[in-house]
């Protein structure tokens, strides 16, 4: 009924080629971190044992494991989750259950985003002049962990947002009708409902927070501390601090440590965030509205 | 029918049980929450502009701290802080990354988000949202370990640490980001904006051409924006890969020196208080209010789209 047209096959043919086109970045855009993966894999698995993750580093650490920037890491972060994890979450039920659209709200939507965009290493300073220094916690985990919660403090906020405002306003309606208090409602029918997602974005921060450097570097993260912090006003190795350090501040270090130290921290980022996606997944598939 | 109904009185009118103080202290709580990110982004600035007032007032000279390339900050007798050539490195690594990364980003947002469908879709979305969690500290030591040897035997160059590995790199990292926010802004122009231009015969790429992108065209710009400013604000890769001297580049094969990473590789050995260390607080000001700029501009213009 309908001929092809000369034109029509033209068009066609303009398609096909720019569908390829576009395939063919898409995958130069994932092949270089393929390829950055498996190097890194290749030449610092090697290294990977139970002994390079649970020893000290000895030797000027060009010899040793990596425990007490792995402990270090698990202490910075978990500080930090304490301290984001409930603002980030009041700040997401005020933002979806309370807000009215006004200018208030805008404006602390737009403090978000840019405590999202505002550079790490400003981060850092501010952490320097108001924790360091001003409430005089010294370089210690409390005023590192302090300052990436701040930091991460976005994506706690963001997802936990989305994940309130997922859930239908028929539920809230009906509970209201009950006579229940805003309160009640938000804590026995708006919270249950999006707890999950909420801890979608918790782990989510996690991965973030494990990875950053630079906000750490001043405000309580070392170099070189062979031992293990006792209280949050310790200083203590990071595993990302300690993968700038082997990497270019010692010399002599064996060729496969950096790449080892290099391997564990993606490792960790990559896993959380893929039990982040694969639980998302998984409660796409099992929301019942 | 000669009397009103009475009005119907709740039996907890007049008494507020626990309920209602509790829910009024959680209303406070959260709104607490709420403005805490206002609070947070004023304490920012606030507290940088305090440890960076001291040299403000007594050293700061607008003409030399930007117009001048000579950063010399820890010299005894003369010390010099013009900070031209870390502007310099700065927006030529942050330039070389969107070259690479713009192209790169637009075309996987527009292959998710327009061509790829079902399984396919979901893992291609999956793999880039795993590049955008790559820390930088781990970029930077890829630009390090990998690209450095890689550049200097593929170019026939002495250093490998310049702005083509620094910008290479940031493209790498800043490209999955802009690829998801800007296939955000593809998923937000309406499906039935496509079904009408197919309805007319139009072809997959005539409708994206003439129909998906220039309605996403502010969503777009909003990415690319977000991008820049990602790159404009990037530490620790740029303090590893771009080799660290200060230098205004003549050519991608130069070493640079970025703001953000002087502030990084400075701030350790000076001493609180010192010109020294003001003047690195004056450049987290500037970035400050740069990357404000930035996110602000962006933040206007897909607010825009969403009115329009």
């Amino acid at each position: 009924m309908f001929s092809t047209t000369q034109l029509n096959e033209r068009n066609q043919r303009t398609q096909g080629l720019f569908r390829l086109l576009f395939l063919m970045m898409t995958w130069l855009l994932i092949l270089p971190v393929l390829i950055i993966v498996s190097t890194l894999i290749y030449k610092g698995g090697s290294i990977i044992s139970a002994d390079f993750l649970f020893t000290v580093p000895t030797d000027g650490m060009t010899a040793g494991g990596i425990f007490p920037a792995l402990f270090g890491t698990v202490w910075l972060v978990g500080v930090a989750l304490l301290a984001s994890v409930p603002i980030g979450i009041a700040a997401a039920i005020y933002l979806s259950e309370y807000a009215p659209d006004n200018w208030l709200t805008r404006v602390i939507n737009l403090a978000i985003i840019n405590l999202a965009g505002v550079p790490s290493i400003v981060h850092a300073l501010f952490g320097v002049g108001a924790f360091v220094i001003f409430f005089k916690f010294g370089t210690s985990i409390l005023a590192a962990s302090l300052t990436l919660a701040i930091m991460t403090l976005p994506v706690v906020i963001v997802a936990s947002r989305e994940s309130l405002q997922a859930v239908p306003h028929a539920f809230r309606e009906a509970c209201w009708n009950m006579g229940a208090t805003r309160w009640q409602t938000i804590r026995r029918v708006v919270l249950p409902n999006a707890v999950s997602g909420i801890l979608t974005g918790v782990i989510l921060e996690v991965s973030r927070t494990t990875g950053e450097t630079a906000p750490i570097m001043f405000t309580g993260a070392a170099f070189y501390l062979p031992f293990l912090p006792e209280s949050v006003f310790d200083q203590t190795m990071a595993l990302s601090l300690h993968l700038f350090v082997v990497s270019t501040q010692v010399p002599n270090v064996p060729e496969a440590l950096p790449y080892g130290v290099a391997l564990v921290l993606i490792a960790m980022v990559l896993i959380m965030n893929s039990i982040s996606i694969a639980f998302r997944m998984y409660l796409r598939g099992k929301k019942k509205w | 029918m000669d009397k009103p109904f009475p009005a119907i009185q709740h039996p907890n009118a007049n008494n507020r049980g626990a309920d209602w103080y509790v829910d009024k202290l959680m209303q406070a709580l959260v709104f607490i929450g709420g403005i805490s990110a206002i609070i947070f982004i004023v304490g920012i600035f606030v507290f940088i502009t305090k440890e960076g007032l001291g040299f403000i007032t007594d050293r700061f000279d607008f003409m030399e701290f930007f117009t001048t390339e000579y950063w010399f900050p820890s010299d005894e007798d003369d010390p010099e802080f013009g900070i031209l050539a870390l502007i310099a490195g700065t927006a030529s690594v942050t330039g070389l990354a969107m070259i690479v990364a713009i192209p790169f980003a637009l075309g996987a947002a527009i292959y998710i988000g327009e061509f790829a469908t079902g399984k396919k879709r979901e893992y291609l979305k999956v793999l880039v949202e795993l590049l955008a969690a790559i820390p930088s500290v781990v970029w930077g030591f890829i630009g390090l370990s990998i690209m450095n040897p890689l550049i200097i035997k593929t170019f026939d160059v002495p250093v490998g640490l310049n702005v083509l590995n620094a910008g290479v790199i940031l493209g790498l990292m800043a490209a999955p980001i802009m690829a998801s926010i800007a296939e955000d802004a593809l998923k937000a122009v309406p499906d039935s904006y496509r079904e009408a231009a197919e309805a007319m015969g139009a072809t997959r790429w005539q409708v994206i051409t003439r129909v998906v992108l220039p309605a996403a065209r502010n969503g777009l710009l909003g990415a690319v924006l977000l991008g820049v400013g990602r790159g404009f604000g990037e530490t620790m890769a740029v303090l590893m890969a771009t080799g660290h001297s200060v230098n205004i580049p003549g050519s991608i094969f130069d070493s640079v020196r970025a703001l953000t990473a002087t502030i990084a590789a400075e701030l350790g050995e000076t001493a609180v208080g010192s010109e020294h260390y003001g003047a690195l607080f004056t450049i987290g000001i500037f970035l400050f209010i740069i990357t404000f700029l930035i996110n602000l501009t962006a933040d206007l213009i897909v607010k825009g789209i969403k009115k329009g």
